[in-house]
C-alpha cells in the first residue's frame, strides 16, 4: 500500500513521468504493433467466412477495436478529471487534454468504419440506430472537451473547468445511451439490427482480441508520447527542460 | 443589515438564514430582468420565429406538421433557451455582484439554485405560456397541446440547469457563445428525445405516465446536482478573471 502511495506521489513531477515514459515507450510501441498486426493479418487473412455476411463483416477487426477503445477513452479521461480536481494534479490534466483528440479520431473511425461496414450489409451508408446515434454524441462531447481546453488560457482554471466538464459528460453517458435506446425502439421496431454477436469461433474472436489488446498498448504509447510533449510545453521554463532541450 | 457592534469585536453582520438568501437572489434576479423588458422579450420573439420558420421551409402540409409539430417546439425552446444562457451570468460578472455572492456566507450552489429557478421564471416559464399557440398553429389536437405543454413545463428547468453548468464554464471567454451550445447541445439530447417521444405517444394514443415520470427524473437530477457542477465553475471562472 505504501508503495503505492509512494508511486502516486512521485506522478506529481512531470520530470520523473517524463523519463518513465520514455522507458516505456519503445515497449508498448513493439508489442502493440506486433500484437495488432499479428490479429490483422490474422483476421483479415486467414480467419473463416461469416456465413452470413462472407468477406464484409472482417471490417469487425477494425471496427470493434475502435469503437471499444473510443468509449473506454472517455472513462478513463473521467477517472483523471476526478484526479484533477481532488488532488490537482498537473500530470492528469495533461493526459486529458492530451487524449481527448485520440478518443475523437477513434470515435470518427469507429463511426466510419460502421458506415462502410453497414453499405453492404444493411443497403446504407447510415441509420439513426440507437448504437450510431450515441457514438455519435459521444463525438460530441470530446469536441465540445477539446475547444473548453482550447478556449481557457490560464493552466491552472483550464485544467479544473475541463475537468468539470468531462465529469458532467460522463454522468451523462449512461443516460444519453438509455435515452436513445430506448427513442429507436419506442419510435418503430429496428429495421435493421446490428448482427447479435453470434458465438464466434476461436479463429475469429482470438484475432480480434489481439487487435483490441494491440490497440490499447498503441493507445498507450501513444498518450504518453502526446503527454511528454505536452510536459516540454509546460515545463519549458524550468531549469531541466533548458538543460533537456539545449545539452 | 443588522449587526452587532461591541467595543471589542469588529462589527460582524449577522447571518441570514439560507432560504431568505435564496430569495433575496431570486427577488432580486426576477427585478433586474423585469427592468430590462426587452431582453425579456428577444428569446420569446426568437422561440415564436423559429416555430414560423418549419412551415415555410419545409412544408405547409397539415398532416406533416401534425407529425413533426412537438419536435419542432422542443427544438425551438432548446435554442431560444440556448440563446438566452449566455445572459444568466454575464452581468453580474461585469460589475461584481458574482464576487459578491460568491463571498457569501450561504452555500453557493443554494444561491446559484435560485439564479437558475429565476433565469428559468424569465426564459423557459414564458416559452411554455406561448406554446398553446404555437400548438394550435402546428395543428395539433387539444389533448396533445397539453401533454406538449406539461413536457416543456417539466423539460425547460432542465434545459435552464444543465445549461447553467455551460453558462459558468464559459463565463469570461471571448468565444463564449459559440462555445457554450458546443458543450451543452450533446447535454440536452436526452430531455430532447424524451419531451418530443411524450407528444409522439399521446398523438398515437398510447399512455404517457412513463415519459413524464422520466422527464420529472430528469428535472430531479438537473435541480440537485447541475447547481454544484455551476458553482464549482463559478468558482473557478472568477479566479480566472
Amino acid at each position: 500500500m505504501r508503495l503505492m502511495w509512494q508511486f502516486f506521489h512521485k506522478l506529481g513531477s512531470p520530470k520523473w513521468f517524463y523519463g518513465i515514459a520514455g522507458r516505456w515507450l519503445p515497449w508498448l510501441l513493439i508489442s502493440g504493433l506486433i500484437l495488432s498486426l499479428a490479429g490483422i493479418v490474422w483476421g483479415l487473412g486467414f480467419a473463416p467466412k461469416d456465413y452470413l455476411q462472407g468477406n464484409s463483416y472482417r471490417i469487425i477487426f477494425i471496427h470493434v477495436p475502435t469503437a471499444f477503445l473510443a468509449q473506454s477513452i472517455y472513462i478513463m479521461m473521467a477517472t483523471a478529471a476526478v484526479v484533477t480536481l481532488v488532488w490537482r494534479m498537473k500530470l492528469a490534466d495533461m493526459f486529458v487534454r492530451s487524449v481527448a483528440p485520440v478518443g475523437a479520431v477513434l470515435t470518427f473511425l469507429a463511426l466510419f468504419t460502421g458506415a462502410v461496414w453497414g453499405k453492404p450489409t444493411w443497403g446504407t451508408w447510415w441509420i439513426w440506430d440507437a448504437r450510431l446515434t450515441s457514438m455519435l454524441i459521444l463525438l460530441f462531447l470530446y469536441f465540445g472537451v477539446m475547444a473548453l481546453a482550447a478556449a481557457i488560457a490560464d493552466e491552472k482554471s483550464s485544467a479544473r473547468a475541463v475537468a468539470i466538464l468531462v465529469l458532467v459528460g460522463v454522468i451523462n453517458i449512461p443516460i444519453i445511451k438509455y435515452s436513445v435506446e430506448w427513442w429507436n425502439t419506442l419510435h418503430q421496431p429496428a429495421t435493421f439490427k446490428l448482427t447479435e454477436k453470434p458465438s464466434m469461433p476461436a479463429e475469429m474472436w482470438v484475432p480480434l482480441l489481439m487487435v483490441v489488446l494491440g490497440l490499447y498498448l498503441l493507445f498507450g504509447w501513444l498518450a504518453f508520447v502526446r503527454m511528454q510533449t505536452e510536459i516540454l510545453y509546460r515545463e519549458r521554463r524550468t531549469q531541466w527542460v533548458k538543460a533537456f532541450v539545449r545539452p | 443589515m443588522n449587526s452587532e457592534c461591541r467595543p471589542v469585536q469588529a462589527c460582524v453582520p449577522t447571518a441570514v438564514g439560507v432560504v431568505p438568501a435564496m430569495w433575496a437572489v431570486l427577488r432580486r434576479d426576477l427585478r433586474v430582468s423585469l427592468r430590462q423588458r426587452q431582453d425579456l422579450l428577444n428569446p420569446l420573439l426568437f422561440f415564436v420565429m423559429v416555430v414560423s420558420l418549419f412551415p415555410l421551409g419545409v412544408s405547409p402540409e397539415v398532416s406533416f406538421l401534425q407529425q413533426a409539430g412537438a419536435g419542432i417546439l422542443w427544438v425551438a425552446a432548446l435554442l431560444s433557451t440556448l440563446l438566452s444562457l449566455d445572459h444568466m451570468f454575464r452581468h453580474d460578472f461585469d460589475d461584481g455582484t458574482l464576487e459578491q455572492l460568491v463571498l457569501q456566507p450561504q452555500p453557493l450552489y443554494l444561491l446559484v439554485l435560485a439564479k437558475t429557478v429565476a433565469h428559468w421564471l424569465v426564459t423557459g416559464l414564458p416559452l411554455v405560456l406561448v406554446a398553446p399557440m404555437l400548438g394550435v398553429m402546428v395543428h395539433l389536437d387539444g389533448n396533445s397541446i397539453a401533454i406538449l405543454c406539461l413536457t416543456l413545463l417539466i423539460g425547460t428547468p432542465v434545459l435552464s440547469f444543465i445549461g447553467s453548468i455551460g453558462a459558468a464554464l464559459t463565463l469570461g471567454l471571448r468565444s463564449g457563445g459559440v462555445l457554450l451550445s458546443l458543450l451543452i447541445i450533446p447535454l440536452y439530447i436526452p430531455v430532447l428525445i424524451f419531451g418530443t417521444g411524450t407528444v409522439n405517444a399521446a398523438v398515437g394514443g398510447a399512455p404517457v405516465g412513463a415519459y413524464l415520470a422520466l422527464l420529472g427524473a430528469f428535472l430531479v437530477l438537473a435541480m440537485t446536482l447541475a447547481p454544484f457542477a455551476s458553482a464549482a465553475a463559478l468558482r473557478i471562472s472568477l479566479s480566472n478573471s
